[in-house]
């Protein structure tokens, strides 16, 4: 058993799937399971966390934590984890997980594993594995040292678990005081799409530069929409200027677990492959029966994109009014 | 301005990954070793400043072992100024090699502002820049998209999920981590590549800059290859047919709609 802290992540009020995820892993090894909370107005948020594991959660809020930084979260959560003996810190690799997380690791002269897809716990310590070379090998981290360990997990590769409404934590408050800042957010411009984020989505539809133009990247909207999906695409597509590099899944993109993938018009190449083949299901649709794609493919479709994705979308339509 | 860039060394992206004997880490034979794709935005950022900034230099620097001086020249090739190789073995982790390069631009005279790519493409781990910062003492932004230069301090938009962003200001001497479209990286010209050959690239040592092995927090082991997966389902028919056994599948078999 060990202490583990989880940094609970929220947005706009909602916390985030992977600190469910987190919680939930911990928990079941029989932690003793912290969470950390921060942000301005979220004390609210901690019966939800201890619905998904948390014994314990240390709510710190405060107006100057209303946007994150890693600045003024490192202070308040070094002051946490340093003073109630944290042996394993959890976050998960999201755009703020993986930006907090070294200052986190540089100030408790500690090693981080980032963005690892496996994680057992063994007593006080943790057995993790992450992706190398974007996907193309794997590797264990050995943390030497007697310091905390610190974990980021990639989304999705734990999963989330039921939550349990009759549980409880108890809710300790954190005294903020925030000192130097030399950081601070002075906007968030929020996305134009509702549609999930590819990183964290459970399904991604992506497509090639089969598509041929931006306009017909519709098609894949569309059919998204329907299963709440997130949209990807190849770097070939982004090159294109069909879609912009936010969306671009592949080794100089983001890297993808979702439960399933759905390849529409994509030939495979390495770079793409490395970025989504720890997908749980691939889908591949594709003209061209060699494309090296089906090799990763659990199911493939030899075909043309635009008539089986308009097809496949009214099939699954069906099958959400059913 | 005094302008620095960290940058690292790896495999090219259409490398196949092959593992050395013992499986602690990869064969690199035959390898092509490129300058990581992310840390290109950086260098072309700080050349960009130093044409807005007349009298500004370009110092790039970079950890690993001697082939590392081949992605320094690379980045001299591309107009920056000089050069410094930290020397540190090829199994440093995040935390070894950003202690050695805040180190060595600790000895610097005067730091203005220092770039970075988001993260390198062979271990992906994006942990260097925000390390690099916090040992050199710097406040960071990364994954910024865009960045305006003010005369204390930087004001970056920086990528977050869901095609949101944040705008950061950031008080300077500041690190910037560059993502994939800050900027459009410039090719290196014949007559910057003959210069770059005469270019100084100065080594230092890692115990020069204060590394020690107590610096290595983690390492790599038990490397494996995915394993091979086994052949897929094809399914047949014509496109409507395709369409519905697809959805039945996905359902039935596979369950995840």
């Amino acid at each position: 058993m060990a202490k583990v802290f989880v940094i609970a992540e929220q947005r706009d009020g909602r916390l985030k799937k992977s600190t469910f995820e987190l919680l939930g892993a911990s928990a079941a090894a029989g932690n003793e399971t912290h969470a950390i909370l921060l942000g301005e107005g979220v004390a609210g948020l901690a019966a939800e966390l201890a619905h998904y594991g948390a014994n314990k959660v240390h709510v710190a809020d405060h107006a100057g934590l209303k946007f994150y930084t890693a600045d003024a979260y490192a202070q308040v959560i070094l002051g946490v984890v340093k003073s109630s003996g944290a042996e394993i810190i959890l976050a998960g690799h999201t755009p703020t997980g993986r930006d907090l997380m070294p200052k986190l690791a540089a100030r408790l002269d500690a090693g981080l594993a980032s963005d690892c897809t496996s994680l057992a716990f063994e007593g006080a310590t943790v057995k993790v594995r992450r992706p190398v070379y974007s996907g193309k090998a794997t590797a264990e981290v050995e943390f030497i040292g007697s310091g905390p360990k610190l974990v980021s997990m990639r989304s999705n590769a734990l999963g989330v678990p039921k939550p349990d409404t009759s549980k409880t934590a108890e809710a300790v408050s954190v005294a903020v005081s925030l000192g130097d800042l030399k950081t601070k957010v002075t906007e968030v411009v929020k996305g134009a799409s509702a549609r999930p984020d590819v990183t964290e989505a459970s399904i991604v539809v992506s497509g090639g530069r089969s598509l041929k133009t931006a306009e017909n990247f519709k098609l894949l909207e569309d059919m998204a929409d329907v299963v709440g999906a997130a949209v990807g695409a190849s770097r070939a597509a982004v090159d294109a200027g069909y879609r912009p590099h936010r969306d671009q899944v592949g080794q100089t993109g983001k890297v993808v677990s979702p439960a399933l993938y759905v390849a529409c018009g994509i030939s495979g190449a390495i770079q793409h492959l490395a970025g989504m083949r720890t997908s749980k299901v691939i889908v591949a649709i594709n003209t061209d029966s060699e494309a090296p794609i089906f090799q990763v493919a659990d199911y493939g479709v030899v075909g043309d994109l635009f008539q089986v994705v308009p097809a496949l979308q009214g099939e699954l339509s069906k099958m959400k009014d059913h | 301005m005094n302008i620095y860039v960290c940058i690292k060394q790896v495999p090219d992206t259409e490398t196949k990954i092959k593992l050395n004997g013992d499986n602690s880490g990869i064969d690199t034979t035959g390898i092509k070793w490129i300058v990581s794709p992310f840390d290109e935005f950086a260098i072309e950022e700080a050349l960009r400043l130093r044409e807005k900034n007349p009298g500004s230099t370009v110092t790039v620097l970079s950890a690993g072992p001697t082939r590392v001086v081949e992605a320094i020249r690379t980045a001299l090739a591309m107009g920056a100024d000089n050069g410094i190789h930290v020397e540190t073995p090829e199994t440093a982790d995040s935390n070894y090699s950003a202690k050695a390069l805040a180190g060595a631009l600790k000895k610097e005279p005067k730091v203005d502002i220092v770039f970075t790519g988001k993260e390198a493409i062979d271990d992906g781990a994006a942990q260097g820049s925000q390390l690099i910062a916090e040992f050199a003492g710097l406040p960071y932004a990364t994954v910024v998209l865009n960045a305006e230069y003010g005369a204390s301090s930087v004001k970056c938009k920086r990528e977050v999920e869901g095609g949101a962003f944040e705008m950061l200001e950031v008080q300077l001497p500041a690190l910037i981590a560059a993502q994939k479209g800050m900027n459009e990286p410039r090719y290196a010209s014949l007559p910057n590549i003959m210069k770059a050959k005469k270019k100084e690239v100065k080594v230092l040592k890692a115990s020069d800059v204060g590394v020690a092995d107590a610096d290595q927090k983690i390492r790599f082991k038990n490397f494996q290859l995915p394993p091979p997966k086994q052949a897929g389902k094809k399914i047949s028919g014509d496109p409507a047919t395709q369409a519905k056994e697809l959805a039945r599948l996905l359902h039935e078999e596979a369950k995840v709609v």
